[in-house]
């Protein structure tokens, strides 16, 4: 008896899967031409930038090249004037390249230790609402305009500083940069931030269970271990301070001076180029091919400032 | 001898009342079990004889934990110097992103030891204590990432003996680990029993009849029954315990 309901069963099983639909399973690849529109949209988009760059650097390669056929590479880069406006000639970028070294000095001495410090505090000191409070400040700081910043730079720091120092001109470094400095603190704050934000809680707690201090977590756990996030951050930071324009063009004068007195005026090469793009020029003049000159210097410098922090991150990366 | 006595303590997470009036008594150089289901309080009472729940923000805590006689919820307390005594390792290994090397000396380091003879010696004698020298003696500059789950864990168990703590907290140790790594680390904490005062968080119930001297019941915040392991895995006095050992519940 028993085994004759089993046997139906399992009759009544097999009827079953037999009947059910097995096609159907294994579809013919659709011709997805969606997905080929939608990746070529895509590539096209990535290329825009990618072009651009190669565009750019064609230019001003193109126009540096033409630049070095009247004037010697080693007059360029040893010469101590640069005077390409009025007669006699001098080509010597050292004179644009300290005003600008000069000013990113400044910048990053005023903004690495404070935006780290900041990125700290919110990260491992501030509670919840005090960090609620400071975050959007400091967002709203990286929002200013930098001729906002300029003119801050000039009627208001200035000023100040001429209170110490009576002697100093209207047009100087030093107030440029502290203000290019506060210009660039938020973005090191901020993505020092992000960077020590994310490195995991357990790193702390192992920290804090052996004794250790909020300072000693910190700025042996969370600091290294967040290291190559911070390094991130400063590089930003300091090649922002390098093409930063509008501030430097306004407060830190037109004076192209090897000197790194900070108290003087000075030129730094992104001030030259505005300088040199709003006078009446004559395209293909000498003059003219300066600017590409100077663009390709700072170029170079930026560049340069890549490779120290790739090799940076590298050395003192900490995986976890 | 009795080296933590817990006095009437609560805990609460903001409104969230979830340790409730625990009493008992650790005793020194033993093995205390903490075993009951999840969400029970096993580990957030474990944090608090180390105040790790500092840590959290909107815990408060009534009562006294009593370490050596003093209260450690005292306004006094130096924590660092608590927690130094008072080692503790987690459920997830978490070596710090150095080499092997300076996970150990982090907490020697940071107590002030700057000698490097001494501190390859503080470094030495944690491996060997916790059995794991033999396997990374000739590593010792490579990165602890690169050891596997088991030994990390051994590492980490290193690191905290190397500050030379009476007490280890260990929270669920084990139950990120495979049965061979498991097996390691029970044996060690065998081991260690004859120097340290170990209260261990578990989910493994055999694990606590295996290691532990002392069992401590917990269910929804309360502790339902604290004594012997012989007597809570044989012969309970509460019904729920029994319950719960024979896993009609958690």
């Amino acid at each position: 008896m028993n085994e004759a309901v089993l046997k139906n069963a399992r009759n009544r099983l097999a009827g079953s899967q037999s009947q059910k639909e097995i096609s159907g399973i294994v579809q013919k690849k659709r011709m997805n031409r969606e997905d080929l529109i939608v990746k070529s949209i895509l590539f096209l988009c990535a290329m825009v930038s990618v072009l651009t760059t190669i565009g750019i650097v064609a230019v001003l390669l193109v126009e540096t090249l033409s630049f070095f056929k009247d004037v010697s590479l080693l007059s360029f880069l040893t010469d101590t004037k640069w005077t390409p406006l009025f007669k006699p000639e001098h080509f010597g970028i050292l004179s644009l390249l300290s005003g600008s070294v000069l000013i990113t000095l400044g910048a990053s001495l005023v903004a690495l230790p404070l935006g780290l410090m900041t990125a700290i505090y919110l990260s491992e000191y501030a509670d919840d609402r005090v960090r609620r409070v400071i975050k959007p400040i400091l967002e709203v700081l990286a929002g200013i305009p930098t001729i906002v910043y300029g003119y801050f730079a000039l009627t208001f720091v200035t000023p100040l500083f001429r209170m110490i120092f009576p002697d100093m001109g209207v047009f100087n470094a030093l107030s440029a940069s502290i203000v290019v400095g506060i210009m660039i603190l938020p973005m090191v704050a901020s993505l020092s931030e992000d960077a020590m934000v994310s490195v995991p809680k357990s790193l702390r707690n192992g920290a804090y269970a052996l004794g250790a201090t909020r300072l000693e977590v910190a700025r042996k756990v969370v600091v290294p271990a967040a290291f190559s996030g911070i390094i991130s951050s400063f590089v930003l930071a300091i090649s922002r301070a390098i093409g930063e324009t509008m501030i430097v063009t306004i407060a830190a004068g037109a004076t192209p001076k090897l000197t790194m007195n900070p108290l003087e005026s000075v030129q730094t090469m992104t001030s030259y180029i505005v300088q040199v793009s709003l006078g009446d020029i004559q395209h293909g003049s000498i003059e003219y091919k300066t600017i590409f000159a100077v663009g390709m210097t700072l170029f170079v410098l930026t560049f340069l400032i890549n490779l120290i922090a790739q090799w940076l991150k590298r050395r003192f990366k900490e995986e976890y | 001898m009795s080296i933590i006595q817990i006095k009437n303590v609560d805990l609460y997470y903001d409104k969230h009342h979830a340790l409730k009036n625990i009493t008992g008594e650790i005793k020194e150089r033993s093995i205390t079990a903490l075993i009951g289901p999840s969400g029970c309080g096993k580990s957030t009472f474990l944090r608090t004889l180390n105040r790790m729940n500092d840590m959290i923000q909107g815990v408060h805590i009534e009562g006294e934990v009593l370490v050596a006689e003093q209260n450690i919820y005292h306004e006094d307390v130096n924590v660092e110097n608590l927690r130094k005594n008072i080692g503790m390792v987690f459920q997830q290994p978490n070596p710090f992103p150095k080499s092997i090397y300076d996970n150990i000396a982090f907490g020697t380091r940071i107590h002030g030891m700057r000698d490097r003879k001494e501190l390859d010696e503080v470094v030495e004698q944690s491996l060997k204590a916790a059995a794991l020298w033999e396997e990374v003696k000739d590593i010792l500059k490579k990165p602890a990432y690169g050891l596997s789950g088991g030994q990390q864990q051994r590492l980490c168990i290193a690191r905290a003996l190397a500050v030379n703590p009476q007490i280890l907290l260990m929270d669920e140790p084990t139950s990120a680990l495979d049965p061979i790594s498991t097996a390691k680390i029970e044996e060690l904490i065998g081991e260690l029993r004859k120097q340290y005062t170990i209260v261990i968080v578990t989910h493994n119930m055999q694990q606590a009849a295996r290691i532990s001297d002392e069992t401590a019941f917990f269910l929804q915040g309360e502790v339902i029954e604290f004594d012997t392991t012989e007597k809570i895995f044989h012969t309970p006095s509460d019904q729920r315990t029994e319950d719960y050992i024979a896993g009609r519940f958690g």
